[in-house]
């Protein structure tokens, strides 16, 4: 066998190697305390990396409970009689077998065996991971999908980034006009990950440039790049919101119920494509100013006289390439030299002695005893009562399609509690300039809001104006969806 | 680099026979090496630092002293300013110096492990210093980041694994031969993070390596904190710049010369090597479901 025969039987090693945690979760699914065997773990392992795949954000990843959470429909579908808690034990035991918590590098090791050129035979080890954590902002944890799982999951996508979402969204297009829309969905989802992948590329060249302006060439690549990651934006959009159109109509037009449901699905991820495509702009407006101010800093300062070792081109790059076995001694060389000191702690012979012959501090288990609190009953001064408010709060629920006028509230409130129109009153002018940002950001569902409209109150006990009283619906899953954008 | 004193010389040998050294001297010049032993100390802060400072400077026996004190104490005097105060670091075998095994106790039985922590302190350095001029340029700050440690030494991996996979190597180690490894694959295989019960970082993953790291050089006064961002943000002290730069670089470069690799550039900055322009183009990169 030559020797490229035997690298291409390595590569499918390696791919088989892939697969192999998945068959071990069916494998091992015996073992668990419980009658598991009903569950098809394989099925929810791959379900998994779908998810994870297509929740991975622009700079994050995926958020474990979310993906568990979206999980435990597929599990449940699986048992139906088995209680909720299963579902979710089974899900989390799958996700977390996908990242090999239990190993201190959280991945898989498969060993195989090569003939090296010589002609002997060497036994290799292949590590890799199929789910990876990865810190997000806030020190959050985020999961992410492997480039193994992926071409394990998808397959290979061994095709030029533009080129090829260019050709997704004819073929997109072409789907839909043709009224495939499962096929279409699989396109438009690809469309979606080349659009990430174009995005972290420029990202990754900015933080080049914020490290060391020389390093990109600002005077062609990087303009050249721009410019056409504009125009691509500018395309996309167009195309896109065309696209949009289209699959908007195929859902109204269409009678099929699972035709309407598929397009409805294929409006969201295209909604999120343009979504994608707004960062990408942000990002290359944010593009010119982040190079001139790095420009100022690094090439417009004095030169020094002395030049310093380049610690990565001198030390960090050549080190990594070599043997543990020989940048260990490097490293250990830095370690000793680059830590500087530390002042020894000395023991005292009189003090060791004491602190050894000091009985232990005896621990009560539950602590001190807690004294009796003494309380006293302050009165209660509150001007409306519990039973007022709830009054108060039922006459201004209102539908969010009838707003009220407040003189109309006054007189009914006045109908059930003298005392009510004063809640009322104060709460209506609380509304009168709402928190919607607040509430929008906490996900509040509706807003109480109130409007002066010019018309003067007419009331026994009240003056002013006659403001117009009404309930706001707040667009919350819209909120949801943009926290976790910008998370 | 101020060369370390022979200890063996005696004291009395360093000062000139018309200044007689007095008790109180060499009180003082112990006092300005105990002030160099506190690394967090500001010299701003406190009036007798800064007046032994200023008697260092102007008074050459008393430097002496003070130098040799330091010597006999095992330590290295790497620079004595205002600014950066009484810098001494530990000499070689010095009962100052910090020991790997203290540092890490996982380290005295794992050589992976070893070997990740020293790589995280000369990642933190080098991603600290990116250009010869800022490591040389005393006014220089610099700033790092636990994620951006990290993945900054991902990203190097990355390139050494896309070279080593466009020259068709099989970087897999032979399974009876771990030390023959790629130094980078080690770094790339360990995990970046992981979700632990108390919502602490994993101390084994690499992210929690170059934590430790920073933190540890915030504490002997090389970093100082800023922020939590990404990780935990930190700055650069003038003490950091000097240990790297007079002890820690030099020292390494001597191993790896001594290894026989010889690091040829041409002294501009080499952060983003040249010949990896295609760094530009549109190729997939790291957490990308593709690669193209």
């Amino acid at each position: 066998m030559g020797p490229a025969a035997d690298e291409g039987l390595a590569r499918r090693l390696r791919a088989l190697a892939c697969t192999a945690p998945l068959h071990d979760l069916d494998a091992r699914k015996a073992n668990l305390a419980g009658e598991y065997s009903v569950y098809g773990m394989a099925e929810i392992a791959l379900a998994a990396i779908d998810l994870i795949t297509l929740n991975m954000d622009f700079d994050t990843g995926a958020d474990h409970d979310q993906i568990v959470a979206r999980l435990v429909p597929r599990v449940a579908a699986q048992a139906p009689q088995r209680p909720a808690e299963e579902h979710e034990r089974v899900a989390r035991w799958v996700l977390e077998n996908l990242i090999n918590v239990g190993s201190v590098d959280r991945g898989f090791r498969a060993v195989y065996g090569t003939f090296a050129p010589d002609g002997t035979y060497v036994r290799r080890d292949y590590d890799f991971k199929l789910i990876e954590e990865v810190p997000g902002p806030g020190g959050s944890i985020y999961l992410r999908t492997t480039d193994e799982a992926v071409n394990v999951l998808v397959g290979a996508l061994d095709t030029d980034v533009t080129s090829a979402q260019i050709a997704a969204e004819v073929k997109l297009d072409v789907l839909i006009s043709r009224g495939r829309l499962a096929d279409a969905q699989l396109a438009a989802e690809q469309a979606r990950y080349r659009t990430v992948q174009y995005s972290e590329n420029l990202r990754r060249a900015l933080e080049a440039t914020r490290r060391n302006v020389r390093a990109v060439d600002w005077l062609n690549a990087v303009p050249d790049m721009i410019a056409e990651a504009l125009d691509h934006v500018a395309e996309r959009y167009r195309h896109e919101n065309a696209i949009l159109t289209n699959i908007r109509r195929a859902r109204d037009e269409s009678e099929d119920p699972e035709h309407k449901r598929r397009a409805a699905e294929l409006v969201d991820i295209v909604k999120d494509c343009i979504r994608r495509h707004t960062q990408l702009q942000a990002r290359l407006l944010e593009a010119g100013p982040l190079f001139r101010a790095e420009q100022d800093r690094q090439a417009f300062a004095a030169p020094s006289a002395t030049s310093g070792t380049d610690l990565y081109g001198h030390l960090l790059a050549p080190t990594l390439p070599l043997p543990l076995e020989q940048a260990i001694r490097v490293t250990d060389a830095f370690f000793a030299h680059g830590t500087g000191l530390r002042t020894p702690v000395s023991v005292r012979m009189g003090d060791l002695v004491d602190i050894l012959l000091t009985p232990p501090v005896e621990r009560e288990h539950l602590g001190a005893e807690m004294p009796e609190p003494d309380l006293i009953a302050t009165p209660d001064d509150s001007r409306f009562s519990e039973e007022q408010l709830a009054a108060a709060m039922e006459l201004l629920d209102l539908p969010a399609d009838a707003p009220r006028r407040l003189s109309g509230l006054l007189a009914e409130a006045r109908r059930k509690d003298p005392d009510l129109p004063y809640l009322v009153a104060l709460l209506a002018v609380h509304a009168a300039s709402p928190p919607v940002g607040t509430a929008y950001r906490q996900g509040e569902e509706k807003l109480l809001f109130a409007v002066d409209d010019g018309t003067e109150l007419d009331d026994p006990e009240f003056g002013g104006a006659d403001l117009v009283v009404g309930t706001a619906l707040l667009d919350a899953a819209g909120m949801a969806a943009d926290r976790t954008e910008a998370a | 680099m101020t060369e370390p004193v022979d200890r063996s010389e005696p004291e009395a040998a360093d000062t000139p026979s018309t200044a007689a050294v007095t008790p109180a001297d060499a009180a003082d010049a112990a006092r300005l090496v105990a002030f160099g032993l506190q690394p967090k100390l500001q010299p701003a802060r406190d009036q007798e630092y800064t007046d032994l400072l200023r008697r260092y400077r102007e008074d050459p026996p008393f430097a002496r002293l003070a130098d040799a004190v330091a010597a006999g104490l095992g330590l290295v005097v790497l620079e004595v300013s205002p600014r950066a105060g009484m810098v001494v670091t530990a000499a070689e075998g010095s009962v100052f110096a910090v020991r790997m095994s203290d540092y890490a106790r996982r380290t005295a039985s794992d050589s992976t492990d070893r070997f990740l922590h020293g790589l995280a302190h000369l990642a933190v350095a080098a991603l600290a210093f990116p250009r010869p001029e800022d490591l040389a340029d005393d006014g220089y700050v610099g700033r790092v980041t636990v994620n951006g440690v990290d993945s900054f030494v991902r990203q190097a991996c990355r390139r050494l694994e896309e070279r080593a996979e466009n020259q068709g190597e099989n970087t897999d180690p032979a399974t009876d031969a771990p030390g023959l490894e790629a130094a980078w694959r080690v770094w790339a295989r360990r995990s970046a993070t992981g979700a632990t019960k108390d919502a602490r970082r994993p101390a084994t993953s690499t992210t929690g390596i170059v934590a430790k790291a920073l933190a540890f050089l915030a504490d002997s006064g090389f970093l100082q904190r800023t922020g939590d961002e990404n990780g935990g943000t930190y700055r650069t002290t003038a003490r950091y710049q000097l240990q790297v730069r007079d002890m820690a670089g030099s020292a390494a470069l001597a191993e790896l010369l001594e290894l026989g690799i010889v690091p040829v550039t041409d002294g501009s900055p080499s952060l983003l090597p040249a010949e990896d322009a295609d760094d530009l183009e549109l190729v997939a990169d790291d957490g990308l479901p593709f690669r193209s």
